[in-house]
């Protein structure tokens, strides 16, 4: 079945009493058992929901995988996988991540003995190099933020399963319908289900998905244990949102492909970062894995003084964090998303005072220009 | 403000923008930004959300907290608050803790290098005597879980103050109607709000809360860094259980003394475990310390067979897994809460096989009698 067809159907095998078209909210903690050492399969929402394992076996679906968990936030997914580990591990991980997934490495994990090492890993020989005897696990954001550096997936899962390391993929920015990390090799891929796969702004929540069965069960685990688990409400909300995925990710990146092209040759813009673009470092390998190049821009503007003209004076878009939602948003990230990477690392890696990074929505794309045109003008 | 009151108006004050009297049900991601050198308090859910504040407002005011901090679940709230500590940390821990606690301590923190002692709380003794130089919390249930074992809070205080170690009690049974731990000293309080507080068997959520400002600050960088939140629909809907608390909660344990009373005078019940029976021996310490007994009791019964029948036979009393709601519910300790206990450990712990958890609602309790009647019949 085509992975849009898929989205779509998310959920619509589940209520056979009522045939019900939209999975029923779950509202409940506990499920009454039939009799001792008898159950329906559900004992206390935490260890299983219907409503949540609907859209947990969706979205293994979707990726391929052997099964899925959903979490209450896109950290409380990664900080549930980390749980995998033990002190004296260290994994090797993408330099420029998302500023809460480094603070998480640098600040929670750090003091528990579990040891990063930050790297391009666009680089695989880069990659190489910071492995060492402890190393369990590789972790990278198949497209990155804010630089949008195109991870080379195949390259990455042969180096990892020739030692036996596991490699785990960040694919917000992506989603499967452009991207499937599992069927690229590597073992685990994790979302921020709040960005496109919720796609509303409306919604927090994370998801792991597994490809191996017998990782999932750890995996599992560490979901029931910790019990940073998705309520039923928010669990429905983004299989809504997942139902029109295809459509949403089609219009955003035509709007994307437009205005990253628009603003290329805007006087005031002094550098464009999108994958779409043929002068894009990691063009060639968006177009050999991916299905697109996602809705993603960030760009330089001429001086710091634009940056904050841009904020307050763009109406259609808001100036707010996150991404992914039908409205188009606008972040400055060395402030925002960023905060929590070190100044220097930040400065090196190129997320300076000047840098924006823009959401692209589903408005029509007239609109969209003509509000950065305005925002820009001196 | 009197408890009852503060129930229906403590961190719940009308909606200025509209007067509505329900907190609103803020379903967003992200906020809008009006200035790029001051973001407004809120910038993404995940950091804060008004209607999760509106209920962790409300839960410090009962508590007599400055903080608290709204969770996933009870086993997240546990979790999150447990990576306050570092590796090579250790913590005393009452024996009989809820299953769900002692699996995450003993399989995942122990692997970040935190241990842990299991102890009789009932003996202050036991408790001194298992402190080590690098002891940092002691954790406790009053009354524990299943055996409704007291443990003296303030004597515990005293041992724990002066060697600066951290003292954590699960306050589930009690709620801060009947009992406030802070006010007896010690310094976090934990909930899994998915019992009495919430009260409906409808929502998975769990709470820390804290006197100390800068407890409650490591305690708040945990919760958004890990991000185990609460989501706004299970927000509302514990703050709408809340209101009840105080009614609920009174009448559910008018039925349980009544039921354990009741109990005592069967010939097939062997043991009743409930701190409001005069010879419980916690009973006097609990009444020192709490303004009632709660509406949990346990009770041993006389052989395997009876117990089996009772479980699967009962009509008003929920076979589940779970306690604190409206509805009577009946649990199997060995095989539900407590599971994950080796069963070495448990029968140690007195937590045998012929051992069921009653939860209280609110049936007539005429009926429920009755109902306990047609398999306890002599």
């Amino acid at each position: 079945m085509n992975i849009g067809t898929q989205a779509v159907q998310i959920g619509l095998e589940w209520d056979t009493r009522t045939g019900a078209v939209s999975v029923p909210i779950y509202q409940t903690a506990t499920f009454r058992h039939p009799g001792l050492g008898q159950s329906t399969g559900y004992d206390y929402t935490r260890s299983g929901n219907p409503t949540r394992q609907s859209l947990e076996d969706g979205m293994a679906r979707l990726d391929n995988g052997a099964r899925a968990c959903a979490y209450a936030s896109g950290m409380a997914a990664i900080t549930s996988l980390l749980l995998l580990f033990r002190s004296g591990d260290h994994l090797v991980v993408t330099e420029d991540l998302y500023g809460g997934t480094c603070r998480l490495f640098d600040k929670v994990f750090d003091q528990f003995g579990l040891t990063f090492s930050y790297v391009d890993t666009s680089d695989i020989a880069a990659v190489q190099a910071a492995l060492t005897p402890q190393t369990k696990a590789v972790f990278v954001e198949s497209l990155t933020n804010p630089l949008l550096k195109f991870a080379d997936i195949p390259a990455l899962s042969s180096l990892c399963h020739d030692l036996s390391l596991l490699l785990i993929v960040d694919n917000t920015f992506l989603t499967p319908y452009l991207l499937r990390p599992l069927d690229l090799g590597a073992d685990i891929v994790v979302y921020s289900a709040s960005k496109y796969l919720s796609g509303h702004n409306d919604t927090i929540a994370g998801l792991v998905v597994i490809k191996d069965a017998e990782m999932a069960e750890r995996v599992y685990y560490r979901q029931n244990a910790a019990g940073a688990v998705l309520g039923p409400q928010d669990s429905w909300l983004v299989m809504r949102g997942i139902k029109t995925l295809g459509v949403r990710l089609d219009r955003q990146q035509e709007n994307a492909a437009k205005l990253a092209g628009w603003l290329k040759k805007h006087p005031a813009v002094t550098k464009v970062y999108y994958p779409g673009l043929e002068d894009h470092p990691g063009h060639a390998l968006a177009k050999r894995d991916s299905r697109g190049f996602g809705a993603m821009i960030a760009f330089e503007v001429a001086n710091h003084a634009l940056v904050e003209q841009v904020l307050m004076k763009t109406r259609l878009i808001s100036f707010a964090e996150s991404l992914g939602g039908v409205e188009s948003l606008i972040t400055f990230p060395e402030v925002q998303t960023h905060a929590d990477i070190p100044p220097e690392l930040r400065a090196r890696l190129g997320i300076n005072n000047t840098l924006l990074r823009l959401s692209v929505g589903i408005e029509d794309c007239v609109d969209l220009i003509e509000d950065l045109r305005q925002a820009l003008e001196t | 403000m009197k408890f009852a009151t503060q129930l229906i108006h403590g961190g719940q004050a009308a909606d200025p923008l509209t007067g509505a009297l329900g907190v609103p049900i803020y379903q967003t991601s992200t906020y809008r930004q009006q200035s790029v050198d001051h973001f407004g308090k809120y910038d993404y859910a995940r950091s804060d959300n008004p209607t999760r504040e509106a209920l962790e407002e409300a839960i410090a005011g009962l508590e007599k907290g400055s903080r608290a901090f709204a969770f996933a679940s009870g086993m997240a709230a546990i979790s999150s608050t447990l990576l306050i500590f570092s590796p090579g940390d250790h913590l005393v821990v009452c024996e009989d803790v809820y299953g769900g606690a002692y699996r995450v301590l003993t399989s995942i923190f122990q692997r970040l290098g935190i241990r842990s002692s299991f102890v009789d709380a009932t003996r202050l003794d036991a408790i001194e005597a298992a402190i080590r130089p690098e002891t940092k919390g002691i954790y406790l249930e009053s009354p524990s879980n299943p055996l409704l074992k007291i443990t003296d809070l303030r004597g515990v205080v005293e041992l724990a103050r002066p060697r600066g170690i951290i003292t954590l009690v699960d306050n589930t049974f009690m709620t801060p109607y009947l009992q406030r731990p802070l006010e007896l000293g010690c310094d976090i309080v934990l909930h899994s709000g998915t019992k009495f507080l919430n009260g409906h068997s409808d929502v998975i959520c769990g709470f820390a809360v804290v006197g100390d400002p800068d407890l409650g600050n490591r305690i708040r960088f945990i919760q958004n860094a890990f991000g185990a939140i609460l989501g706004p629909q299970d927000s509302f809907l514990t703050l709408r259980g809340l209101k009840t608390l105080k009614i609920r909660m009174d009448q559910s344990q008018q039925s349980a003394e009544k039921i354990a009373a009741w109990l005592q005078t069967r010939k097939s019940v062997i043991k009743v475990h409930y701190p409001g029976l005069a010879d419980h021996p916690g009973h006097a310490v609990n009444a020192g310390q709490a303004d009632g007994p709660g509406a949990v009791l346990s009770f041993e019964l006389e052989s395997y067979e009876l117990t089996k029948q009772l479980l699967e036979r009962l009509r008003f009393s929920a076979f589940a897994v779970s306690l604190g709601g409206v509805e009577s519910i009946i649990s199997y300790p060995a095989k539900m809460s407590h599971a994950a206990v080796p069963k070495e450990e448990r029968e140690k712990k007195g937590i045998k096989d012929t051992l069921v958890r009653l939860s209280v609602g609110l049936e007539d309790v005429d009926d429920l009698i009755d109902d306990l009647q047609q398999v306890i019949s002599r």
